[in-house]
């Protein structure tokens, strides 16, 4: 069996013939060193009736596995290092196929803005590897490990494109989705195929690649993604507004994103979520925040920080944050931290046109204790809620459904996400079209079998 | 041109044709309806006009409830259809065929919605990519895609090939600016996929259908994002004695930290025809020129575009011109702009769309031009450096079909040597009939089949443009009037 490949195997060839025209751009702060979690996470929990983990090390070890699970018809369930097994609904298989093995960089190439990562590389390696040619992932994927009970750290990169949830950036620049640019998976026909490329400009055939971000790893496993990376920015300064009630909140981060000057994080921490941030100075000042963020060459920052004040002058005089404290500040965000998990709590993920949400917000708190955090300009809010049998889905889901857009459960305990809809139910002709995908890709139902939908 | 196979028609729907008319005229109207031969004429090609095929009828519909009308009653009578934008698809993806008919989007045009706090517009699919810049633009917002037949092409057909642009090195491609679509499935049943929020839930159908060409669904109505425009844009122009200094010089742009909105390249043959076309300004002494846009506001622009220049010197650039107006930017972009029109003045040529990594460009132009001379035809390159999407222009003689057979051998070798080096056929023009049977050089067989199950999900009877994107000897069983002996040339 081949051993899996680590992050030496990365085409150290291709990356030497391009050091004399890449310049590393070197940021005006220090990049801190990113969470280094236990690199052996336990993926699998004592109490678990899971009799069987393979760690395929290997594409075709992976065809192999289930060519022989097809024949048997047995379901299996599909991880990478666990991070998301307490997201999504629960798993009732007794296998379990971990992409951990499958592990390593095979392709940087700085000039061209590209990486290729087998999927269970994690993602701490995939951005310290990034960060030390000044480069980074665009679209900040979040760690949902801290908010669900599951270690923090232990993201997959594939995880990350499986579940295509993307941190405060996407606003700007665009989702984990958009930056995808080919994959090659195995389907559960046992089929290794690929799709996409490395280029940035391609539209051979259909988008069989963007396809599968956002399928929890329902109808293929991911074995190797290739991604577009974008520079670090010089500098970032984030502006703090204060005290500035949901409604007036949004509507100032909605302005600032009709500005030209390139907002790439539009965040509002209502007083709850903002007393929880590791940020002990801003925690400490017991109010509301309001936080625009921006990231260019230094110049152009100090330029447009100061453009942003004038236009949202009207609310207020905002402290400032200098990069240092701007990049932990985000990176405490990416991984949800003011909305730490409890078992006394639910958490949803509320995706909405910015200026409903606050609108959400206040129907749902009509009915329940309701803590939120905005992000996206108010597109997305975070929304803790009591712990509850349904927790809250039919008030969540009302309110929602009344104003568009969609609500996913997040944290809530394994009995409540094998109930309730975690995901927003299908509507008949989008259950059609979504199972005959299913069935297209994997006509056994063997992969994470009912990890989105409770029948397929 | 004379190479890509179709499937024989159907002469029994050929023969129902006034039937047809009729059964359609009942459902929504005898106006909407094309069945005069000088009416259908104009709809028998489209930007690759080496093909033509007269179309069973022509229809255009008003509304999504008469595009799900006429799919329904389509998809129970087995006739097939062709969507059709604007028809300036470079691929034949709007190619008709005798017994099919072309429904056109064309009369579905307006904005249905526009939300500048919340950055989206509702729009019909039949209007034109302009058309949705010039409406949001009345608040200083912008459509991003700018692909160069903006002016005439349709949304629709942005959607349907997933178009990009000059611009889309910094903004991305169509796939990257629609929210949601609201489309017709072959049977007739209205799908909305996605809507006004950012991230659609469940499965991504819109990757599915946004560079489908026309073979899942018809979309009737998109919601696309629009953006603020910059505080202002400006061009310089660098020039190089090769193109290995030129294409070293855009990956040391970039790898320094800058993502420009634009760089454009054009070798010598392109230059000097478009200079002679647009008196844009390019220098004549060279053999490789950078167009490199960047913006923001004066002062971004003139530190960026100096940075710029201190990155190319060690490149050894023969000129170095930083526009220094609205004036000069526009007549530098009008050049580029026109520069496909410029070089079909001097000739026929067949345009190319392959896409490759950026480290192998200078490998590639030299063997392109190889490739060219060795069929002894010669050409001219036009292309997105940036992201590594090349127009190279063979130049040939369309009344000499001993050149024009060489045109195409010539084209398809490139498009081979793209998929070798690492890239891909089609980097926004789409497949469409032109280079579907080029398919297996990128796709292995599995490849195609997961592709073309997703097909059969969406379109059960292959009714929706058939013969195009995949490879006849794959499809052809799933298409009537397709089998052995069936087919023919063109």
């Amino acid at each position: 069996m081949p051993a899996a490949r680590t992050s030496q195997g990365t085409d150290l060839a291709s990356r030497a013939l391009h050091e004399t025209a890449h310049r590393v751009l070197v940021p005006a702060f220090d990049v801190p060193a990113f969470d280094v979690p236990a690199v052996n996470v336990p993926i699998i929990k004592e109490e678990q009736t899971v009799t069987e983990l393979l760690r395929p090390a290997a594409e075709w070890e992976l065809q192999s596995i289930i060519a022989r699970l097809a024949a048997q018809k047995q379901a299996v369930e599909v991880v990478g290092h666990g991070a998301l097994r307490n997201a999504g609904r629960p798993s009732a298989a007794a296998t379990v196929i971990s992409t951990a093995s499958l592990r390593g960089v095979t392709l940087y190439e700085p000039n061209e803005l590209v990486m290729s990562a087998r999927a269970g590389t994690p993602l701490f390696e995939i951005e310290a590897e990034l960060a030390s040619r000044g480069q980074m992932l665009p679209f900040e994927p979040v760690d949902l490990g801290p908010a669900t009970g599951a270690p923090a750290g232990a993201l997959s990169i594939g995880g990350v494109f499986a579940t295509n949830i993307s941190g405060s950036r996407r606003v700007f620049s665009g989702s984990a989705r958009d930056h995808l640019l080919g994959v090659r998976a195995v389907n559960g026909r046992a089929e290794l195929f690929k799709s996409g490329g490395r280029v940035m400009k391609n539209v051979t055939g259909l988008d069989m690649a963007r396809s599968l971000t956002g399928s929890w790893g329902t109808l293929a496993v991911l074995t190797e993604v290739t991604f577009k990376v974008v520079p670090l920015p010089e500098a970032m300064t984030t502006l703090v507004y204060r005290n500035l009630p949901d409604d007036l909140a949004i509507e100032a981060l909605t302005a600032a994103m009709g500005t030209p000057f390139e907002v790439t994080g539009a965040v509002h921490l209502p007083k709850v979520a903002a007393s929880r941030l590791g940020n002990q100075k801003l925690a400490a000042l017991g109010e509301g925040l309001t936080l625009l963020r921006l990231e260019n060459f230094a110049a152009s920052v100090d330029y447009r920080r100061d453009k942003l004040k004038e236009a949202l002058r009207i609310y207020g005089t905002p402290l400032e944050l200098g990069s240092a404290e701007t990049w932990g500040l985000w990176s405490d965000l990416r991984r949800v931290s003011v909305m730490p998990y409890s078992a006394e709590t639910s958490l949803w993920r509320i995706s909405t046109a910015p200026t409903k949400g606050p609108e959400i917000v206040a129907a749902i708190q009509k009915f329940m204790a309701a803590h939120a955090f905005y992000d996206w300009s108010g597109g997305l809010v975070w929304l803790e809620v009591p712990a509850a049998a349904d927790a809250g889905a039919s008030d969540v889901r009302r309110a929602v459904a009344v104003r568009g857009g969609h609500a996913t459960l997040i944290r809530a305990l394994p009995e409540v996400r094998a109930s309730v809809d975690v995901f927003e139910p299908l509507k008949p002709e989008m259950e059609r079209l979504s199972r005959g995908i299913k069935a297209a890709f994997d006509p056994h139902g063997l992969l994470n079998r009912g990890r989105m939908y409770a029948n397929f | 041109m004379t190479f890509v196979r179709l499937p024989e028609p159907d002469q029994g729907v050929i023969g129902r044709r006034a039937i047809i008319a009729d059964d359609i005229a009942r459902l929504i109207g005898g106006p909407q309806i094309i069945i005069d031969e000088d009416g259908r004429r104009a709809f028998e090609t489209d930007a690759l006009t080496a093909y033509r095929r007269m179309p069973l009828l022509v229809v255009l519909p008003r509304t999504t409830d008469e595009v799900s009308k006429v799919l329904r009653y389509c998809s129970d009578n087995a006739i097939k259809v062709i969507p059709r934008g604007a028809g300036t698809s470079l691929c034949g993806g709007a190619l008709p065929a005798e017994d099919a008919i072309v429904l056109c989007v064309s009369k579905m045009n307006r904005v249905l919605e526009i939300d500048f706090a919340n950055r989206f517009a509702r729009v019909e699919s039949g209007i034109t990519n302009l058309a949705i810049s010039a409406r949001a633009g009345q608040q200083g917002f912008f459509y991003a895609p700018d692909p160069s037949s903006q002016l005439a092409c349709t949304l629709a057909g942005n959607l349907a090939m997933n178009s990009g642009g000059a611009h889309c090195l910094k903004y991305g491609v169509t796939t990257h600016n629609v929210l949601g679509v609201k489309m017709v499935l072959m049977d007739g049943t209205i799908v909305d996929i996605g809507g006004a929020h950012l991230d659609a839930p469940g499965y991504d159908l819109l990757s599915y259908m946004i560079g489908s060409e026309g073979q899942l669904g018809v979309i009737t109505e998109a919601t696309v994002r629009i953006l603020k425009a910059a505080e202002g844009a400006r061009p310089m122009l660098l020039g190089f004695a090769s193109p290995e200094q030129a294409g070293a010089c855009v990956a040391a742009i970039i790898g320094a930290g800058i993502v420009p909105v634009a760089i454009e390249y054009m070798d010598r043959p392109a230059i000097e025809v478009c200079e002679a076309y647009a008196a844009a300004g390019y220098p004549l002494d060279v053999e490789a020129l950078l167009i490199v846009e960047v913006e923001g506001s004066e002062t971004e622009i003139n530190v960026l575009l100096n940075r710029i220049a201190e990155i190319a010197h060690p490149f050894g650039p023969k000129s170095v011109v930083i526009s220094s107006d609205a004036g000069q930017s526009a007549r530098i972009w009008a050049g580029r702009k026109a520069a496909f029109g410029a070089v079909g003045r001097i000739s026929d040529y067949y345009c190319m769309d392959g896409t490759i990594p950026l480290g192998q460009l200078p490998r590639v132009l030299t063997r392109i031009g190889e490739i060219c001379a060795g069929y002894g035809l010669k050409v001219a390159n036009i292309f997105h450096a940036g992201d590594g999407n090349l127009h190279p222009l063979i130049l040939y003689d369309a009344n000499k079909p001993e050149e024009a057979a060489k045109a195409e051998q010539a084209g398809a070798d490139i498009l081979r040597l793209c998929v070798e080096v690492g890239g891909c056929l089609t980097g926004e023009h789409g497949v469409g009939i032109e280079k579907r049977d080029l398919m297996t050089v990128q796709f292995s067989s599995v490849d195609l089949a997961v592709q073309m199950r997703i097909k059969t999900v969406f379109d059960p009877g292959w009714l929706l443009n058939a013969a195009k994107v995949f490879p006849l000897d794959a499809s052809g069983a799933h298409i009537a009037g397709h089998g052995p002996g069936q087919s023919r040339a063109a």
